[in-house]
Order: C-alpha cells, then structure tokens, then sequence
C-alpha cells in the first residue's frame, strides 16, 4: 500500500502538484489519469523520488520515501519495479541480459537459476525464442512486455507504470493491460499506472484518480467514472463522440 | 553564478561516483569492456596520427634549424623531446577529448534521455558509480598505453621521414634520439596524462549524465563536453608545467 498526502512539487515558482493526497491499494491496479501536463509523470516519479517534492509524505507501507537516507532508499528501491515509457531497456544488453540485469546486482543466485528464472519472466509475458535479440531488433510492445518481465525479476511489492500503451496499437494495449492486471493478482503487489487511454481505464481501473492541471481532480472506480457529473472528467474521458456514445448505451442498458 | 553551480554539481557526482560499488565483480567486466571500447579501439588512429606527426616534427625541425652551428643530432633529440613533453600527452589528449569523450557524453546522454538512467536508480542501483566510475577507471589506465605508443609511433615515424627525405642519416637520427636523455620528462608527462585521462571521462560523464531534453540536447551536450574538456585540458597543462617544472 502507498499513501501520499498533501504532496506539492513546484519547478521554477510553477506549481505543478497542488496538495495531493491518496491511497494506492495492495493487489489493485491504480490509475493515475490525466490530460498531457497535468502532472501525471512527475507525480509517478515523485513518489519513486526520481523527483523531490516540495512539500508532503510518500509512505511505502508506513515508510516516508522521503526521510529515507541513501542506503535506505537503495533499499526500497529493491522492492520496487517500474516500465518506463519507452521500456528503457539497456540497448547494449539483449532481451535476456536485460531481465537478468537485476539478478545479477542484487542476487547471489547461480548462472542456471538466473537462466531459469529469466525464462520464467519472458514466458509470464508471452515471450518466447526472443532471448538474444537486442531491443532494437524487437517490436514496441514487446519492448514493452520485456521491460514488464525485468521489473518483475526479483518480486516487487510495488510496480509503477509510466503510460505502458503509449504508442502501441489497441490489441497490443489490451494485451499489455491484462498482463499488468494478472501480475498485480497473482504477486499481490501494489501497481500504480500513468495512463490517459481510456480502454486501460475502463478495463483495468481498480482504482482511478484523476490529475488536472496539478490537483487531484476525481477518485472512484471504472464503473464510477462513467456517471460522474465532474465537469473536467467528463470533458477528458469522454472526448472523443466513441467514448460518448458508450456511456450511452451503458446508460440505456442500465435504464433497461 | 552558473559556472559555480556547474562546478559543485560535479564534485557531488564525483562523490556518487567514487562511492562503494554495489557489486565489483560486474564493475571489473564494465571496466574491461570500457578499456577495449574506450583504448583499444583508440590505438590505431593514435598510432597512425603519431607516426605522421613524428614524420612531420622531424621534417619541420630540419627545415629550420639547418645551421653550420647547430648539430645535426638536435633534430632527432628534439622530436623526441616534442613528443614526449607535449604532443603524446598534451595534443594527443586533446584528440582523445573528441573521439572518447564524446562518445562518452552521447552514450551517458542518450542513456538519461531514454529514461535507462532512471531505471537503474528504480532499480536500486548507484547509476552515476556504475556508469561513470568504469569509464574512469578505463580511461585513465588506458592514457598512459597510448602515451608511451605515441611517443614510440612519433619516433619511428622521425625515423621514416628524416633518412627519406635525405636530410639525415638513421644513424644521425638515432644518435640524437639517444641524447641527453632526462627521465624526469616522461614522469612529468606520465603525471599530466593521468590528469587528462581523468578529465577526458569524468566531464564528457558530466555533460551527458546531467542532459535534460532530446537527441539535440544530447547533441549539444556532446559538443560541450569536448569545448570544456579540451579547455580544461590545455589550463591544468597550463598549471602543471608550472608545477612541476619549477
């Protein structure tokens, strides 16, 4: 479980978290929502304190993230497990070496666990015969999918994912969503995903909370944010005359 | 105020970057594929760019030192001299802030921009020791390899130019090479090529580990990396004549 509270992070005078306070559940996929700017991105990375925060408490199970001193964030750091936008794999390792990147800094486990353990990630995200290929040699969802399977090499309580379907096509998307869901369940940790596709947040959204221009918006669940009378959410979820047209025949199947 | 600002964020980096290694055994295979990627591959162009320069300090030192009053063994005593005090330290660093140092800036650089940076440090890892302190440790034992290869190239190229174009025979040649020797010079060019080594990896590491935007920044960051280095390079050359030679 992750709590923030009252978490303010300026640049340069500009306020861009204002007061923001929640609680990300255990075993839950907890979506973070927004338009582009709205401070979706530096409220992810400052909670894994890639970013300072001005002001407020990050607590990784009762531990302030910020009052830990080096050795204790490196630490916490080891529980954790992040995909990145662009997957932010190491492009002088291959697909395996990069799964196996973590093992090899923080575990005393022999070549042939390594070896195995490797395969054991790559086959939980469906990837099979790609163990020596670079990762410009692979395609964006598998990218994807790989950085998925490093960040759960060594079990992490917490995954943390920067807009894992940008720039991926929608059966991609939906494939990549139901992986981040299954691991959530099946490990039991606390996932939060940056996401503005709005097929993740009805989908996968245990939990949503929605970020505008730097305040906390809304929070509810995917059933919720399809009936919220909230002006700023209405107006981001249901852009597009698709997304319309869904609330209202889910309205008229729920009249029905 | 900028450059203060600069100054203190290096030091603070070279204090992450001096600090204890997570795992050594995965720092030593970095340091070893930095040596053959940052020095190995630098040997052919520094031996081919000081056989060259050699050749052309020699010929130039004939041209104009040619007096009844000046003997002939000065030229080959001279080149050797040149070579040793300046270029195979001082010049050739300047050449290895361009090729090394900018790989390093755009290799770091690229690194920060696509978020792997960030990846290591999620991942618990010391990003600025495990990224920076192998290249450090490669540069700075590779620079004193290609000192002594640079002086050896410059004299065999001396060696090639000066009986070619007839000016001197190899025995001449040899015998001024062979001159009034003063070993202190190579320890005091030994000293200044550490110090350059050191230079040539940790501000390219620095311009490239603090790069914030896209491939134009790192673009620029690299070009940066190698105006400050070879400025910093030709100041402590500046400082260290001064020092050392008093």
């Amino acid at each position: 479980m992750i709590e923030i509270k009252n978490i303010k992070k300026s640049f340069e005078n500009r306020p861009v978290l204002k007061d923001i306070s929640t609680l990300f559940e255990k075993g839950k996929t907890n979506l973070i929502i927004g338009q582009s700017g709205s401070g979706k991105t530096v409220l992810l990375k400052s909670i894994v304190r890639l970013l300072e925060v001005d002001e407020g408490e990050i607590l990784f199970d009762g531990r302030d993230i910020r009052k830990l001193n080096f050795r204790d964030l490196k630490q916490l750091r080891k529980e954790m497990g992040m995909v990145f936008q662009g997957g932010a794999l190491f492009d002088s390792l291959n697909v395996a070496e990069n799964v196996q990147f973590p093992m090899n800094m923080f575990t005393t486990m022999t070549p042939g666990e390594k070896a195995r353990h490797v395969d054991f990630c790559l086959d939980r995200v469906n990837i099979k015969g790609a163990h020596h290929l670079s990762p410009s040699e692979i395609s964006g969802g598998m990218r994807k999918r790989v950085a998925i399977a490093r960040a759960i090499a060594l079990n992490p309580k917490y995954l943390f994912c920067d807009e894992p379907n940008s720039g991926l096509d929608p059966v991609t998307s939906i494939l990549i969503d139901n992986l981040i869901k299954e691991i959530t369940v099946e490990f039991d940790i606390t996932t939060l995903i940056n996401t503005h596709d709005m097929n993740s947040v009805m989908e996968i959204g245990d939990n949503i909370l929605f970020i505008s221009e730097g305040e906390k918006g809304w929070e509810g669940n995917s059933t919720q944010v399809l009936f919220t009378n909230n002006k700023k959410l209405n107006e981001f979820v249901f852009a597009s005359p698709l997304s319309k047209r869904i609330r209202d025949l889910k309205q008229r199947e729920d009249d029905e | 105020m900028k450059v203060f600002n600069e100054i203190g964020s290096y030091f603070l980096l070279m204090y992450r970057v001096f600090s204890r290694p997570e795992k050594k055994q995965i720092y030593w295979r970095q340091v070893l594929l930095e040596i053959e990627k940052l020095g190995i591959h630098s040997l052919g162009i520094v031996a081919i760019i000081s056989v060259f320069m050699g050749g052309i300090i020699t010929l130039q030192l004939t041209y104009n030192m040619t007096s009844p009053l000046m003997p002939i063994y000065l030229i080959g005593l001279g080149n050797r001299d040149t070579l040793i005090l300046e270029f195979s330290c001082t010049i050739l660093s300047l050449m290895l802030a361009g090729k090394v140092g900018s790989n390093i800036a755009s290799e770091i650089g690229s690194m920060r921009v696509t978020e792997q940076i960030d990846s290591l440090e999620l991942m618990g890892v010391n990003s600025a020791s495990f990224l920076i302190l192998p290249k450090i440790a490669a540069v700075v034992f590779m620079s004193p390899i290609l000192f002594i290869l640079s002086v050896f190239c410059g004299i065999i190229g001396g060696l090639i130019a000066g009986p070619l174009s007839g000016v001197l025979t190899i025995a001449e040649y040899v015998g001024g090479i062979r001159s009034f020797f003063v070993s202190y010079y190579v320890t005091f060019s030994m000293i200044k090529t550490l110090v350059f080594g050191f230079l040539i990896a940790t501000v390219p590491a620095f311009n490239g580990y603090y790069v914030q935007g896209g491939a134009l920044e790192v673009g620029k960051a690299s070009t940066r990396s190698v105006v400050n280095t070879s400025i910093l390079i030709l100041f402590f050359d500046l400082v260290l004549t001064q020092l050392l030679f008093k």
